[in-house]
């Protein structure tokens, strides 16, 4: 049972979990056991509570007034900018855009980068098992302007091929996009091989890190990265935030994205100027109270010692896995060495919705579906997956729960 | 057991999805339709030959999914079955009254027990367009499926 003291002496699983109110609830009468957190992860007291305060003595809109509030709440939002850079280890301030998620990070790459640089038969590498975020901006490039995507295949057990990646790269390439962390089958790809190779032939590379940035350090100067996109309720923080890391070489030549307030430098009837970068990309009131939520979230994280999380989160993995792994009528989809804590699986006779509303009844909160992950599933012949994922506050006792759902399902439906 | 499930995964269904009835393609068919949940991929095409004043003379269906979204699919090819346009709709709507645990009171006592059996997806919100999806792909067939050939 339950010894996360063996597991690493600096992470108190026991005392994490008390900072998550949301974890003491029942779910029809039974205790809550949520390993739906690569979905959206639930938000510690110290989050909710600094939004609230926040809102309650500071709040005002930025970059606007000339007033006390305005000037504060200003202070607070650009030090979430800084506690992002902070969090990634970027070189400057001024290379975080923030968004109102990572699908909208991606979307800016798309629109303001690489949009104005493709030309018909241009190429856009990535793999089968990005998320649709990371699909379908390039692949409105590919309707409305002919680009070609190129799609790196993964190994059997879901590990990336390097040298396929390598392969696909050509003098047409104009981007690789590629995910930190598989969203479905918990790869973690070799970023700074990736980025290394694909500068070799002069090809800037965009990492989803919406998964990867929760579970693994990055560090964006170390990877020499071009752009990494977060989202914020992933990482503990709330909905509605996220940001794009860019190089300040790559901004500063981006054109506008959404047009609107705060994003200009002058307004006339008959032309425009715009701001510099980032207030060039933020157009509009941007999620103040968010910001502020976000930066405490990354606060919080980076207060444990993160290895130790990561050690926890291996744990309860390797735990689920080798449970599963004595069930003859189940199938893991996702075995590349060294993967993030996502546990995904087909069950024999059993499909992944029927499963998820028993677990659910058990108080288990799986996902179950094609994860936004279609070209994924295709590639191993599935239609949907039910997926546990793990979080910091989850525990060995959360996997046997999980466990016991199995058979419980496996009772009623077969 | 929670009795909730019991009742969504009673036998009846669980016997309808693993041998579902009118299962195939149907040649002949006068109006098809491909019905597709993109939140969860289940997927079903319903084959309808329809004769004068669009009774069902036949139905077949094929799909892929969940057991209920294909217990349901299994069921409508039974319930539908020789029924007349206005017999099938109001059966559809008694159908869709009862998943939504709405009053399904004006559906003929013999019809409104053989589905209540599917009544116990009222109680699982989430699940309900399972359920629903072999209907609408029905009501989608006869209305915007007529075949090229059959014209």
């Amino acid at each position: 049972m339950n010894a996360p003291g063996k597991i690493a002496a600096s992470f108190d699983v026991e005392k994490a979990r008390a900072d998550f109110e949301i974890l003491s609830r029942t779910v029809y009468g039974k205790p809550l056991v949520y390993l739906d957190s690569g979905a959206s992860a639930q938000k510690p007291r110290i989050v909710l509570d600094g939004m609230r305060d926040f809102a309650q003595t500071e709040y005002a809109n930025v970059h606007r007034g000339v007033h006390f509030l305005s000037a504060a709440a200003t202070d607070r939002y650009e030090a979430a900018r800084r506690t992002v850079q902070k969090f990634l280890n970027a070189a400057r301030e001024d290379e975080i855009v923030f968004t109102k998620g990572g699908t909208e990070a991606i979307n800016l790459v798309s629109y303001s980068y690489l949009a104005p640089r493709i030309q018909p038969g241009d190429e856009i590498v990535l793999t089968v098992m990005e998320h649709h975020s990371n699909v379908v901006p390039w692949h409105f490039l590919r309707e409305r302007q002919g680009a070609v995507l190129r799609w790196v295949d993964v190994r059997d057990d879901g590990s990336l091929d390097i040298e396929a990646l390598d392969a696909a790269i050509t003098p047409a390439t104009k981007l690789v996009a590629v995910t930190h962390m598989s969203n479905v089958l918990g790869t973690v790809t070799p970023l700074k091989e990736i980025v290394a190779r694909s500068h070799a032939k002069g090809v800037p590379v965009l990492a989803d890190g919406c998964q990867g940035a929760v579970h693994e350090m990055v560090d964006v100067q170390a990877l020499d990265i071009d752009f990494y996109a977060i989202t914020g309720h992933k990482l503990y923080g709330p909905t509605g935030i996220g940001a794009l890391y860019a190089k300040r070489t790559h901004l500063k030549a981006m054109r506008p994205f959404q047009g609107g307030g705060e994003m200009i430098r002058e307004v006339a009837k008959d032309r425009i100027s715009y701001a510099d970068p980032p207030a060039r990309f933020e157009a509009g009131t941007p999620p103040i109270i968010e910001s502020v939520g976000l930066a405490t979230a990354l606060d919080y994280l980076s207060a444990f010692d993160r290895k130790a999380v990561s050690a926890h989160e291996h744990d309860l993995l390797t735990y689920a896995r080798e449970q599963v792994g004595q069930f003859n009528w189940l199938r893991v989809i996702g075995d590349a060495p060294d993967k993030g804590a996502i546990l995904s699986f087909e069950a024999e006779g059993m499909h992944a919705h029927d499963l998820a509303t028993i677990l659910d009844r058990e108080g288990v909160a799986v996902r179950a579906g094609h994860h936004c992950a279609q070209p994924l599933m295709e590639r191993f012949g599935v239609t949907s997956t039910s997926r546990a994922s793990f979080a910091l506050y989850n525990t060995r006792a959360d996997v046997d729960a999980l466990i016991a759902g199995l058979h419980k399902a496996r009772g009623i439906l077969m | 057991m929670d009795n909730a499930l019991r009742e969504l995964y009673q036998e009846v269904i669980l016997d309808h999805s693993r041998h579902p009835r009118h299962h195939g393609v149907l040649d002949g068919a006068t109006h098809q339709a491909e019905g597709y949940n993109p939140l969860c991929g289940d997927r079903v095409t319903v084959y309808l030959k329809l004769g004068d004043d669009n009774r069902v003379a036949d139905i077949k269906f094929v799909g892929k999914g969940c057991a209920i979204s294909q217990a349901s699919a299994s069921m409508m090819t039974e319930m539908l079955r020789g029924r007349t346009a206005h017999e099938a709709d109001r059966l559809m709507k008694g159908f869709l009254h009862l998943v939504r645990g709405e009053d399904a009171s004006d559906l003929p006592d013999d019809d409104r027990e053989r589905l209540e059996v599917m009544g116990g997806i009222s109680e699982f919100p989430m699940r309900v367009k399972c359920a629903t999806l072999a209907w609408h792909t029905y009501k989608n067939a006869v209305e915007e499926g007529k075949k090229e050939a059959a014209a």
